[in-house]
């Protein structure tokens, strides 16, 4: 026998290939990903003194004497603290700084409180309301629309006659990967002053041609298409975790069908829908794209806010006051959130299978339902499908449906003679933000399932905190990070702005917390026995995380990459302050397209975009196929 | 409406899914007052049949009826029958006392009367103190009163029990069988029980109707059952059983069961034909004894104490044979010769 009792490997002193291995990775990252300048080398050598800091505190007892954890904790915090808590922070002191750079206090309270964003004259006289009450009205009735149609489409696809399984696709995946802008755009060719349907009412029922959808009508529109396929998701999960055996008990004890689903399934499913209800609020509150194009004189938060800077006022200050109250009122909403809603769930994860079959919908609910899914599906469809063709034929505005590809020939446009030259003007910026989401896709993925891991699997001092700042991006809206980025690092000490990696890094940051989520959720459904099982077969925790659990979290990290891919590709609100003329973005330039009013160009790279990120989606999903590892029916049995 | 004394009656009912049979034609008979229990293995059809009489399923073919009306087409909401489901199903959003008067006010009546009569059944079930908790703050066994409660409180015409023990720990099943049985008798009810656990059935019943992949093996009382099983797959399911393959064989007009060489006397069933048949004997009715005047002589191959028996196994010409013996009374040791005693009268003669 070789292994005799004299040779037992003692565990703390055997080395640790895989801590290394990370280490090495995170600084080739680093130094591939982050320009040469004196911001990034001060910040490269801060993570640096953090890292070799944190590695000293382990070995003097501090986290458990895991080097591992202390190192990922130590040092993402510090990213963190830079990278969100920095720019957000600087921004709040901004709204306190007058015109001549002066700290004034007064000053943030006056401007905060006035009239232009809070009035409520509209109400009563003629006057317009304040920027904030125009942001919250527009906010619950596009919530509250989003979660009625949502609620419908969910009935007919959980407990209709046809449970489809195509609706659930479709509908997950529309909101991915549809651009901004594209959706506003459609509603102009369809319902503006020479729009499609305009002329057709005209001609047939007399009605007269207006600009009505330019205010809160039409940015109410193009937010109900666009956020009922959330509501969607988010009631249809919980719809589906209603056990069918209570219906099959309620029908047993006499009830009507009626009767159950006011007794049995609507209690069940009313936190889902107040869920909706304030994730349809919030989604408006944040939304740009939207009332960018859309909202005429109607001015809400996100818009005003981004006028304040690029426009004639150029007053970061007044930016920074109206980005605060956006980001209260958004914040105030997720606390509230939390607070109601937070653990209500009746939903049984039950061990034993649920063979009950669910309850038929009342008549009445069904054909209610109907009668509300079939102008939304309707109204979809034809939005998709002006995109999809108005790319392709001459002017779709004026149904002009002469097909052409003289559009993406403007656009994308190409030569052969001596080498390949690309002479469309949309090359550049393509290229850019397909190279800046494909760098920060993996990053958002890395971080997110690292932050996530510390998180859900291990104990420190400072947790909550940690868990906070991760998790804080979730409740900032777009434009609010943008001013904030555009304050912290338009300056020294940290100057940044006009670099690809400033983008690479708002968006990475901004996604993280999709990571974590998945990540954590992920990890609730694998069995602690398996890490503690490795621990006890001497594996470090470097070891442990990249050998067992990170196999185990393909759908965690398939979830967080092809989310980080696309919404880097979708992004707008937070970026459009960071591009410049060397480094534009597809969803910049599309803006500036449809500012001068060039819809067809704007919605023919929009079609581009849909196509690249539809195929990536499903190349993924296809390649990958159905991760579906780490649950308990892969232990043991 | 006449007035039967038949509660449940099933006519040539046939249940398929799609292309898949469940139910082959299949008639029943179930008297008021009568307990019940459909007993078979996994898949064998029994919850089907009790889903049928509630009505949560409809029949392929057939005719239902409940109490001498047809209710074939009715749906569930309409019938005079109660559930009690595996699980429960409490309404976890609602407190135990809206629970228990739900079936009340979905049928019309008006709140303060249906708080009475709810609280009438939840004294019999003890359960009068649990009104205004949560189902999720109650034990297993007080959510299964709870969800008793729910039912018996419309007084069906029958009441169902869809494995209620399942959930139960082991020492709490003895005695909450023994409460339904009891609740049962006392109140006259029909009960339609559903399990896979032939104790619990032997235990209960009134008739036990085993089912066997579909259809009807075989329905008697648990004493028929038990002592007097008509075929192999009864005699295997119900109780243990040694079962061994050989001849039904006549010499001299005595009966002879005749295996690997031997033959031993038996008593078959009139009318049976000589051949191919199995021969159930039970455990507890062999007796180890002198191999003097045995039927079989053995070899006891392994042994264990059980605390309430002792368990052996051994070694005869016809196979190894399961024996069950009173533990102080221990006659041989593994390894040892001892001699296999059984009368003809405690080994049934069935078919293969």
């Amino acid at each position: 026998m070789n292994n005799s009792i004299n040779t037992r490997i003692s565990p703390a002193t055997h080395a640790d290939p895989y801590g290394w291995l990370l280490t090495a990775v995170a600084v080739v990252v680093a130094v591939l990903v982050m320009p040469w300048t004196s911001a990034s080398l001060t910040i490269g050598l801060a993570c640096l003194a953090v890292g070799i800091g944190s590695w000293f505190a382990a070995r003097a007892g501090a986290f458990k004497n895991d080097a591992t954890i202390a190192g990922v904790v130590c040092v993402v915090s510090l990213l963190l603290l830079v990278f969100v808590a920095y720019p957000i922070g600087r921004m709040l002191l901004a709204a306190f700084i007058d015109q001549n750079g002066n700290w004034v206090a007064s000053h943030a309270f006056e401007r905060f409180f006035n009239a232009d964003v809070w009035g409520t004259g509209c109400i009563t006289g003629s006057v317009r309301c304040g920027v904030a009450i125009n942001s919250m009205t527009l906010a619950i009735l596009a919530g509250g629309l989003s979660t009625l149609f949502g609620f419908a489409l969910a009935l007919l696809a959980e407990r209709g006659a046809h449970r489809n399984k195509v609706w659930l696709r479709v509908l997950s995946i529309l909101p991915v990967v549809t651009p901004p802008f594209v959706i506003g755009l459609a509603i102009i060719i369809l319902f503006g002053r020479t729009g499609i349907a305009t002329q057709l009412f005209s001609e047939w029922f007399g009605v007269p041609r207006s600009r009505w959808i330019y205010g809160l009508p039409g940015v109410l529109l193009a937010q109900t298409i666009s956020f009922t396929p959330l509501a969607f998701l988010l009631i249809g999960g919980a719809l589906r975790l209603v056990s069918p055996t209570l219906e099959e008990a309620g029908q047993v004890l006499r009830g009507t069908p009626w009767h159950v689903f006011r007794t049995v399934t609507w209690p069940l499913v009313r936190p889902a829908i107040a869920n909706a209800f304030l994730l349809g609020f919030v989604e408006s509150l944040a939304d740009f794209a939207n009332p960018l194009v859309l909202s005429g004189n109607f001015e809400v938060l996100s818009t005003k806010i981004f006028f304040a800077i690029a426009g004639a006022q150029q007053d970061a200050s007044r930016a920074a006051i109206l980005a605060l109250t956006l980001l209260l009122l958004t914040v105030g909403v997720f606390a509230l959130q939390q607070k109601w809603l937070g653990n209500a769930s009746y939903t049984s994860v039950g061990g034993k299978g649920d063979n009950g079959v669910p309850a038929p919908l009342p008549k009445g609910v069904k054909w209610g339902a109907i009668a509300l899914v079939t102008p939304w599906v309707l109204l979809t469809v034809i939005a998709y499908g002006v995109i999809l063709v108005g790319g392709f034929v001459k002017d779709i505005g004026r149904f002009d449906l002469t097909p052409t590809l003289a559009h993406f020939g403007t656009g994308f446009g190409f030569n052969f003679d001596g080498g390949l030259h690309l002479t469309g003007s949309a090359w550049d910026s393509l290229f850019t933000t397909l190279g800046v989401a494909a760098v920060a896709a993996p990053l958002t993925t890395a971080f997110g399932v690292l932050a996530g891991y510390v998180v859900s699997r291990h104990v420190f001092v400072g947790r909550r905190g940690f868990e906070f700042l991760t998790m804080v991006n979730f409740a900032v809206p777009g434009t609010v990070l943008g001013v904030a980025y555009i304050v912290a690092f338009n300056v020294p000490p940290l100057e940044f702005t006009g670099s690809f990696a400033i983008i690479v890094l708002c968006l990475t940051f901004r996604n993280m917390p999709v990571g974590v989520r998945s990540t954590v959720a992920s990890l609730s459904q694998l069995d602690r026995s398996l890490d503690e099982a490795s621990a006890t077969l001497r594996a470090s925790t470097s070891r442990t995380f990249i050998k067992v659990v990170l196999p185990l979290l393909r759908p965690a990290i398939i979830a967080s990459t092809v989310f980080g891919f696309t919404h880097a590709i979708t992004a707008v609100s937070a970026v459009i302050f960071l591009a410049t003329a060397r480094h534009n973005l597809a969803t910049v330039y599309i803006a500036g397209r449809v500012d001068a009013g060039e819809y067809a160009l704007a919605i023919a790279y929009s079609s581009v975009l849909i196509v690249i990120m539809l195929c990536c989606v499903l190349m993924i999903q296809r390649l990958v196929g159905s991760a579906d590892l780490g649950r308990r029916s892969a232990v043991g049995t | 409406m006449a007035q039967t004394s038949v509660a449940v009656e099933f006519t040539q009912v046939v249940k398929r899914f799609g292309q898949v049979v469940v139910l082959h034609p299949l008639d029943l008979t179930i008297g008021k007052g009568e307990l019940v229990t459909l007993l078979g293995p996994s898949g064998c059809g029994k919850t089907t049949l009790l889903r049928l009489i509630a009505g949560l399923e409809l029949p392929s073919e057939g005719k239902i009826r409940i109490d001498g009306r047809d209710v074939t087409g009715m749906s569930a909401n309409q019938r005079d029958v109660s559930l009690v489901f595996q699980s429960y199903a409490l309404f976890p959003h609602m407190s135990v006392l809206d629970n228990v008067c739900y079936g009340l006010t979905a049928s019309g009546v008006k709140k303060p009367q249906a708080v009475e009569m709810a609280r009438a059944k939840m004294e019999l079930l003890g359960i009068a103190d649990l009104g205004d908790r949560l189902s999720s703050q109650l034990s297993g066994g007080q959510q299964q009163r709870v969800a008793v409660a729910r039912s018996l409180v419309l007084e069906p015409a029958v009441l169902m029990f869809d494995e209620p023990l399942s959930n139960l720990d082991a020492k709490l099943r003895r005695k909450v069988r023994q409460d339904i049985r009891d609740l049962q008798q006392s109140l006259n009810l029909t009960v339609v029980y559903v399990t896979h656990d032939q104790e619990e059935a032997l235990a209960v019943s009134d008739r036990i109707v085993v089912m066997e992949k579909g259809r009807i093996a075989a329905m008697g009382n648990p004493h028929e059952l038990y002592e007097a099983p008509a075929t192999r797959f009864i005699a295997d399911f119900i109780g243990d059983a040694n079962l061994i393959n050989g001849d039904l064989v006549q010499v001299a007009g005595q009966h002879f069961f005749r295996a690997a060489g031997v033959d031993v006397p038996v008593l078959p069933p009139k009318g049976m034909a000589d051949g191919p048949v199995a021969l159930a004997i039970r455990p507890h009715r062999i007796r180890l004894g002198e191999l003097a005047g045995s039927v079989l002589p053995g070899q006891v191959l392994r042994q264990a104490y059980l605390g309430s028996r002792m368990e052996s196994l051994v070694a005869t010409p016809l196979g190894e044979l399961l024996v069950f013996s009173d533990a102080l009374l221990s006659v041989a040791g593994v390894g040892e010769q001892v001699g296999v005693h059984f009368a003809p009268g405690d080994a049934r003669v069935t078919g293969r």
